[in-house]
C-alpha cells in the first residue's frame, strides 16, 4: 500500500509556472496576504507548533531560527534559500523549482517579513542554470505585481529578491561557502563565529533556509484543515520530500507522509529493486549520509526512528544498492565525491579524503594490513572531530557507518 | 601617538584548562587563555597579527559538553568552559594532522633553507614524529627562481594560507591566492606567473610569515662566502639600521637589542676588509632629498614629493601608480647612494682598484636585492652593489663561521664611509625618513638650530600620521605611512590631484625597515615596536642628530660632490624610474 | 622590469562589447563574478575564459585578478583552459554508477565512437569525455550533461548514437 500525499507539492502541474496570474488563480500569494496581516512572531510559533526542522540535513527547528533571525539587532538583514542541492542522489529542491517556482518567491518574501529583512538571496547551483530563466521570470512578475519592493501590500514592508548562481561546488552548500560564493569569491568555509545570522552575508545578519523549509511555510499558512499537522507520527509531523535512486525500478521525488516505512517508501513508491535482487546497502541522505542494510525495510521514515537505526534523514535522499555492488566499491565510488569536492583548505579534510581513498583502493585490491584499517579509522575519526566545517565532518559517516554494518568487510583478508 | 582610551572594564571569564582553573578577560580565546598557564597548544597557520584562519586545525582541543573538538585559536572562552588539551583524541588529532602534513611535504629538511628555523619541523620534534605511517603524496615540482628577491617551493607548502593574507591585508596586493581544491589546491599566482610578473613588489612580507620553506629570500651567501676567500678581492660591507636592532633575536637576546658593535664584529671576523654604515648614506640621502624637496618647493617641480627609499614602494608606485612615478624623489636609496660612492670616492680615497671592490650591503629587505639589480643602479656595466643579503641571511654566515653574536666585544664602523648621525639612524623606522628630513631642512631653510628635535608626530606605529611642520612662515602638510595598503590611501589622492599634502614618507613594510621582508623569522607587530623603541634609542644617545652635521658627509661633498643636486651628485646619488607594464591594457 | 612584454588591446572589440553586455546585464557588481565568469566563458566555443579574458574582468570589476583565477579554478563549472566544444560529462557519482550495465553500455559506446577515453578530447576538439559528480539527475539515469543540458535515459546504443549525431 503506497502512502503519497499532496501538500508541498499541491500545486505540482496546477498551474503554468511561467505566470503569475495562473498561479494567483491556484490561490498563489494568499499565503503572503495572511502573513503580513499577522504578528510575525505567530508565524513562528505557527512553524514551531508543526515542528518543522530544516531540510538542507541540518535539521534545525525552522521555528526557532526564523525567531532568532528576527531578534537579532541589526540593519539590513537578509534571508537567503539555501538552493545548492549538491548532495549526490538528491533532487527533491529541483522539481519544487521546477514545479512551483512562485511558491518559493512567495515563501521568501513571507520569510523577510517575519525576520524582518530587506533582501532576499537564491543561491542556485549551476547544475541547475536551466532553471534560472524561470525563477527569474517569476521574480520579474512578482515585482510588477507589487509583491517585491517597496510597501508591499501597503504594509510599508520592503523587499527584494536576487538570483545567484553557484560555479559547481558541492561545498557551497555550507552556510559560510554559500555566502562567499554569492560574495564572488571561491567558495571556501569560513570558521564561525561570527555566525551567520549576526553576520552572514556582506557581513549583515542573515537567515538560511533549504528550498524545501521555506516551501512548506506558504502551504502551512494556508492549511485550515491542519493536513500537515495530522500528518506524521510522534515528532515527526508532516510530509517529507525524498529522493529515491539507484537500482530501483522507479526513482524519483516523492512527498511521504513521516512514519511510512523505508520498505514501502523502497517497494511501493520507487517500484522495488531492478530484477528483484537483493538489496546490498541503502545510504540515506546523500554521500555525508550514513548506510544501513536491508534490515532497516521495516523502520518508519521519520528523524527519531531512523536515528535510532543509526542513519538520518539529511538530504532526504535514498540510494538503494543491490548485491551487484561491494560494499567497498560503493565506499570507494562515494570517496571519489569527496576527493573532488573537499575545498582543500583544512588539513584533515584536504589530507584525510586523499589518504584514505588510498587505504580503501588498497582494500579493493587485498593489500591492506590491519594497520592501514587502524590508521584509517584514526583519520575518519579525526576528520570529523576536527575539520572546519559540516563538509570534512560529515565525510566519512558513509564510511564509519560501513564500519559498524559491515564489520567483515574491513577484517584483514576479508575483503570481498 | 594618541592618549591611549580609558578602557572600559572588561568583565572576567573562569574557566578550567586541564582541570586548572583560570581567568581571563571576555573575548579571549582558548589558545591565550592556554599561554596564561603556561600551555602551548600546537598552531600552524594562526599568527598573532592576522585575521584567525583556523584552517590548519592543529590546535583542536576538547571542551567538555561538545560533540566536536574545538579550534584553540578562534574560539572564545565562556563562563564554566572546560577545556582538555592533551586528552587521547586531542593528541590523535595533532599527531595525524602532522602526519598527514608530513606525507603532502617535500622533506628534504637537511638541505630546506628554513631547516632549524620551521615550524612544522619544531612541531614534528615536539610530538616526537619519528615515522609516518602514510605513503608519500607529495608532489615534487622545481624550486622557482625567476627574480632576484624572492624564491618559492611549492613542495614545502602546507596551505596555510598566512602568506596570502601577508599580501592582501597587509599591502593590500594579493599577488597570491589559493587555487584549486581538494588534494589539487596550491598557493600560486594569477594563472602561475612569476611573482615577478604579477601585481607582487617583492617585499618578501610572505617569506615572513612562511612557517615553513615555501617562500624564502633567495640565498645569496655563497657569492659573499666565495667573495671572502677571493685574496684578490676587497670586500666591503654596508648594514643598514634596521638590522643591529633585529639580528640579536636569532642569538636569544632580547627582541629590539641593540647589537650594532657586535654586528660590526661579527662582520670583520667574517673577513670583511671594511665594515661600513647605510646610517651615513642615509645621511646623504637626506642631504640629496630634502635639497630637492626645498628645489620643487621653491622652482614648483612636482608636489606633493614622496620619499624613495623603500624599494618595495618604489616597485609599488612603478607598478600600480606609473603615472604618478614623478612624485618620487629622484634620489636613490641608501643603500644604492652608498653603493654609487663606494665605487667612486671610496676607491680613491683609499687606493684601491675599482674593478677589485666587492660591495655588499646586508639589509631587512628582500627588494633590495632587486633594487641592486636595477641597470641604473651601477656604470660601465658594472653594479654599484655587488650583492645584497637579508638579515636572516647574515644570521646564516654569522653561525655559519661559529659565531656567538651575543659573546662578542664590540667594535666601531670603518672610515671613511662609518660615520652616522641619529637622523640617519632611525631611516629605519616608518617616519624616520621624515623626521631625518625635517631636521636639515628646518635648519637648512631658517638658518636657526632646531630647539626640540623630536618630532613625534610622525612616530609610532599608526598607519598614517599627518603633521604640519612651518618653514619660513609657509606650512608644509607631511603625511607619513608605513604598508602598501595604506599607501594606497595616499595614492588614490594624489592621482586624483586631491592630495593635501607637500611631503610624503612611504615605507612598503610594517613598522617600516625594522619589519622588513628580510627581517628574522619570528617578526611580530610587538618585536617591531621594540625594534622601533630601540632605534629611537640609538638617535637619543649619539653625538650628531642631524644629517647635514656629519662630518664625513661634510667630507665628501667638500672632497668630491661639491654641493647637494650638484652635476656630479645627480650623476651619482640620484635615478629615474619606469613605467612598469601590466600584462594586458585595455581600451 | 618587473613584467614580461605587455599585449596592448588582447581583446577584439566584438569580444569586448559582448563582455561589456555581461557585466553591464550583473550591474558591474563584482559580487557576481561567478555568474559572470559562466555567462562569459559560454562566448568561447571552447567554454573557457582566456587569460586576457580574465584580466579584462579583473580590470573593469576592480578586484584582483587572483580572485578571478581563484573562481575559475574552484569551481568545477568554470574552466581557465579550452574544453571541447562538446564536453560530455558522464557522473561518476554512486547513484548513476551502480546501475552497472547501463553505465557500462553509455561509456563503452561513447569511448568506442569517439575513439577516446575518460579525461580525453577528440582530434578535432568537438568532443572531450570527463566525469564530474552529481548533477541531480539520477532518476534519469543513464543520461550525460553537455553545456547545461541534460540529455536522459541513454539506455540504448541507438540512443546515444543518436545523441552524437544530434550534435554535429
Amino acid at each position: 500500500m503506497s502512502k503519497c500525499i499532496k501538500f508541498l507539492t499541491r500545486n505540482f502541474g496546477q498551474y503554468d509556472t511561467s505566470s503569475i496570474g495562473s498561479y494567483m488563480n491556484v490561490g498563489g500569494f494568499q499565503a503572503l496576504r495572511k502573513a503580513v496581516s499577522m504578528d510575525p512572531e505567530k508565524i513562528c510559533d505557527l512553524i514551531a507548533s508543526v515542528k518543522v526542522r530544516g531540510r538542507g540535513g541540518a535539521e534545525y527547528p525552522l521555528g526557532r531560527k526564523w525567531s532568532q533571525a528576527r531578534s537579532v539587532v541589526g540593519e539590513r538583514k537578509v534571508v537567503v534559500c539555501n538552493a545548492d542541492e549538491g548532495e549526490t542522489t538528491t533532487f527533491k529542491d529541483r522539481e519544487l523549482i521546477k514545479n512551483d517556482p512562485f511558491n518559493l518567491i512567495e515563501a521568501l518574501i513571507i520569510a523577510g517579513y517575519v525576520v524582518g529583512a530587506t533582501d532576499g538571496y537564491i543561491y542556485m547551483r549551476a547544475e541547475y542554470a536551466c532553471y534560472r530563466p524561470l525563477l527569474l521570470n517569476a521574480i520579474r512578475q512578482a515585482r510588477n505585481y507589487g509583491f517585491l519592493g517597496e510597501n508591499i501590500l501597503g504594509k510599508g514592508f520592503n523587499f527584494d529578491l536576487h538570483l545567484y548562481s553557484g560555479g559547481g561546488a558541492y561545498v557551497c552548500g555550507e552556510g559560510t561557502a554559500l555566502i562567499r560564493s554569492i560574495e564572488g569569491k571561491a567558495g571556501r568555509p569560513r570558521m564561525k563565529p561570527p555566525f551567520i545570522k549576526v553576520s552572514g552575508l556582506f557581513a549583515r545578519p542573515t537567515c538560511l533556509n533549504n528550498v524545501e523549509s521555506l516551501s512548506i511555510v506558504p502551504h502551512l499558512l494556508m492549511d485550515d484543515e491542519q493536513i500537515y499537522a495530522n500528518s506524521g507520527v510522534g515528532e515527526s509531523i508532516g510530509t517529507k520530500m525524498i529522493s529515491v535512486a539507484g537500482n530501483v525500478n522507479n526513482p524519483g521525488v516523492f512527498e511521504i507522509p513521516f512514519g511510512t516505512t523505508v520498505r514501502d517508501i523502497i517497494y511501493n513508491l520507487a517500484g522495488g529493486i531492478q530484477h528483484d535482487r537483493e538489496i546490498q546497502l541503502i545510504q540515506f541522505g546523500g554521500a555525508s549520509g550514513k548506510i544501513a542494510d536491508a534490515s532497516i525495510l521495516d523502520t518508519p521514515y521519520t528523524y527519531d526512528d531512523l536515528r535510532a537505526a543509526g542513519v538520518m534523514v539529511g538530504s532526504g535522499a535514498l540510494l538503494v544498492i543491490d548485491q551487484r555492488t561491494s560494499v567497498i566499491d560503493f565506499l570507494r565510488m562515494n570517496q571519489e565525491f569527496f576527493s573532488d569536492e573537499s575545498c582543500g583548505q583544512c588539513t584533515p579534510c584536504r589530507e584525510g579524503n586523499l589518504h584514505i581513498k588510498i587505504i580503501l583502493d588498497k582494500i579493493a585490491e587485498h593489500k591492506a594490513t590491519a594497520e592501514d584499517i587502524r590508521i584509517m579509522a584514526t583519520i575518519a575519526k579525526v576528520m570529523s572531530m576536527s575539520s572546519l566545517c559540516g563538509l570534512g565532518e560529515t565525510a566519512q559517516n558513509t564510511l564509519q557507518s560501513a564500519m559498524l554494518t559491515f564489520p567483515e568487510v574491513f577484517e584483514v583478508g576479508g575483503a570481498e | 601617538m594618541a592618549a591611549e582610551h580609558e578602557t572600559k572594564e572588561v568583565p572576567m571569564v573562569n574557566l578550567t584548562i586541564n582541570n586548572i582553573a583560570v581567568q581571563v578577560p571576555k573575548g579571549t580565546k582558548i589558545m591565550q587563555a592556554a599561554q596564561t598557564l603556561g600551555i602551548d597548544i600546537p598552531h600552524l597557520c594562526y599568527h598573532e597579527d592576522q585575521r584567525i584562519k583556523a584552517h590548519c586545525r592543529l590546535c583542536s582541543v576538547e571542551v567538555t559538553g561538545k560533540r566536536r573538538l574545538l579550534a584553540a585559536c578562534s574560539t572564545e572562552v565562556w563562563e564554566g568552559m572546560d577545556v582538555h588539551t592533551d586528552t587521547q583524541i586531542v593528541r590523535d588529532t595533532q599527531v595525524s594532522i602532522l602526519q598527514l602534513m608530513l606525507a603532502n611535504h617535500h622533506k628534504d629538511c637537511l638541505s630546506c633553507p628554513r631547516n632549524q628555523n620551521c615550524d612544522l619541523q619544531r612541531l614534528c620534534s615536539r610530538f616526537n614524529i619519528l615515522e609516518s605511517p602514510l605513503p608519500s603524496v607529495v608532489k615534487e615540482e622545481p624550486r622557482i627562481v625567476t627574480n632576484p628577491s624572492i624564491v618559492r617551493d611549492p613542495s614545502k607548502c602546507i596551505r596555510c594560507g598566512r602568506c596570502i593574507q601577508a599580501c592582501k591585508d597587509v599591502q593590500g596586493i594579493a599577488a597570491l591566492t589559493y587555487a584549486g581544491r581538494s588534494n589539487d589546491i596550491t598557493v600560486t599566482t594569477a594563472f602561475n606567473k612569476p611573482m615577478e610578473a604579477t601585481d607582487c613588489i617583492l617585499c618578501g612580507q610572505c617569506s615572513l610569515v612562511c612557517p615553513t620553506g615555501a617562500i624564502v629570500e633567495k640565498d645569496d651567501t655563497q657569492k659573499v662566502l666565495d667573495a671572502l676567500q677571493n685574496p684578490k678581492k676587497h670586500v666591503i660591507v654596508q648594514v643598514a639600521p634596521a638590522v643591529r636592532v633585529a639580528l640579536g633575536d636569532a642569538f636569544g637576546l632580547e627582541p629590539g637589542a641593540i647589537v650594532t658593535g657586535q654586528m660590526v664584529t661579527a662582520l670583520k671576523l667574517l673577513g670583511f676588509d671594511k665594515v661600513f654604515d647605510t646610517v651615513f648614506s642615509a645621511d646623504l640621502t637626506i642631504m640629496e632629498e630634502g635639497y630637492e624637496f626645498l628645489d620643487r618647493l621653491k622652482n614648483g617641480g612636482t608636489m606633493p614629493m614622496m620619499t624613495s627609499c623603500s624599494p618595495g614602494w618604489v616597485n609599488y608606485m612603478e607598478k600600480h601608480f606609473p603615472d604618478c612615478r614623478d612624485h618620487l624623489s629622484s634620489a636613490k636609496s641608501p643603500m644604492s647612494m652608498f653603493g654609487a660612492v663606494a665605487k667612486t670616492y671610496y676607491p680613491e680615497k683609499a687606493g684601491v682598484d675599482v674593478h677589485d671592490i666587492v660591495t655588499v650591503a646586508v639589509m631587512p629587505c628582500t627588494a633590495k636585492k632587486f633594487e641592486a639589480a636595477r641597470p641604473e643602479m651601477g656604470r660601465d656595466g658594472m653594479a654599484d652593489v655587488d650583492i645584497v643579503l637579508t638579515t636572516r641571511e647574515l644570521i646564516k654566515l654569522i653561525k655559519y663561521v661559529g659565531l656567538s653574536l651575543q659573546n662578542l666585544p664590540e667594535s666601531e664602523f670603518d672610515s671613511p664611509l662609518g660615520t652616522g648621525t641619529g637622523a640617519g639612524a632611525i631611516f629605519g623606522a616608518t617616519g624616520g625618513v621624515m623626521e631625518a628630513a625635517l631636521r636639515t631642512v628646518y635648519e637648512v631653510v631658517t638658518g636657526e638650530t632646531l630647539a626640540k628635535l623630536d618630532f613625534t608626530d610622525v612616530r609610532g606605529f599608526e598607519g598614517i600620521k599627518e603633521c604640519t611642520v612651518t618653514l619660513k612662515g609657509k606650512d608644509i602638510h607631511i603625511a607619513v605611512a608605513h604598508t602598501l595598503k595604506n599607501a594606497r590611501l595616499i595614492m588614490e589622492q594624489v592621482k586624483k590631484g586631491t592630495s593635501p599634502y607637500d611631503f610624503i614618507e612611504i615605507m612598503a613594510c610594517p613598522g617600516g625597515c625594522i619589519g622588513g621582508g628580510g627581517q628574522p623569522i619570528g617578526t611580530t607587530n610587538a618585536i617591531r615596536k621594540k625594534r622601533m623603541a630601540s632605534l629611537y634609542e640609538i638617535d637619543r644617545n649619539l653625538p650628531l642628530r642631524k644629517s647635514h652635521e656629519n662630518p664625513e658627509i661634510q667630507t665628501l661633498y667638500k672632497d668630491f660632490l661639491g654641493e647637494p643636486l650638484s652635476e656630479k651628485a645627480h650623476e651619482l646619488l640620484h635615478t629615474h624610474y619606469h613605467k612598469v607594464d601590466k600584462p594586458y591594457e585595455f581600451r | 622590469m618587473l613584467t614580461a612584454q605587455t599585449k596592448v588591446y588582447p581583446l577584439p572589440d566584438e569580444l569586448q562589447a559582448k563582455i561589456d553586455l555581461v557585466l553591464e546585464s550583473h550591474d558591474n557588481d563584482p559580487t557576481q563574478i561567478v555568474g559572470i565568469l559562466l555567462e562569459v566563458q559560454e562566448l568561447n566555443e571552447r567554454h573557457y575564459v582566456p587569460e586576457p579574458v580574465a584580466y579584462y574582468l579583473a580590470d573593469r570589476l576592480s578586484m584582483p585578478v587572483t580572485n578571478v583565477f581563484d573562481c575559475l579554478n574552484f569551481y568545477s563549472e568554470l574552466s581557465s583552459k579550452p574544453r571541447a566544444k562538446y564536453p560530455i560529462q558522464v557522473c561518476s557519482s554512486p547513484a548513476c554508477r551502480v546501475n552497472v550495465i547501463d553505465t557500462k553500455r553509455l561509456l563503452e559506446t561513447l569511448e568506442n565512437l569517439l575513439d577516446i577515453k575518460i579525461g580525453e578530447t577528440t582530434y578535432d576538439g568537438r568532443f572531450t569525455l570527463e566525469t564530474t559528480t552529481c548533477y541531480g539527475a539520477c532518476d534519469r539515469a543513464p543520461s550525460v550533461r553537455i553545456n547545461g543540458h541534460i540529455y536522459d535515459h541513454l539506455d540504448s546504443q541507438e540512443k546515444i548514437v543518436a545523441l552524437l549525431r544530434s550534435l554535429t
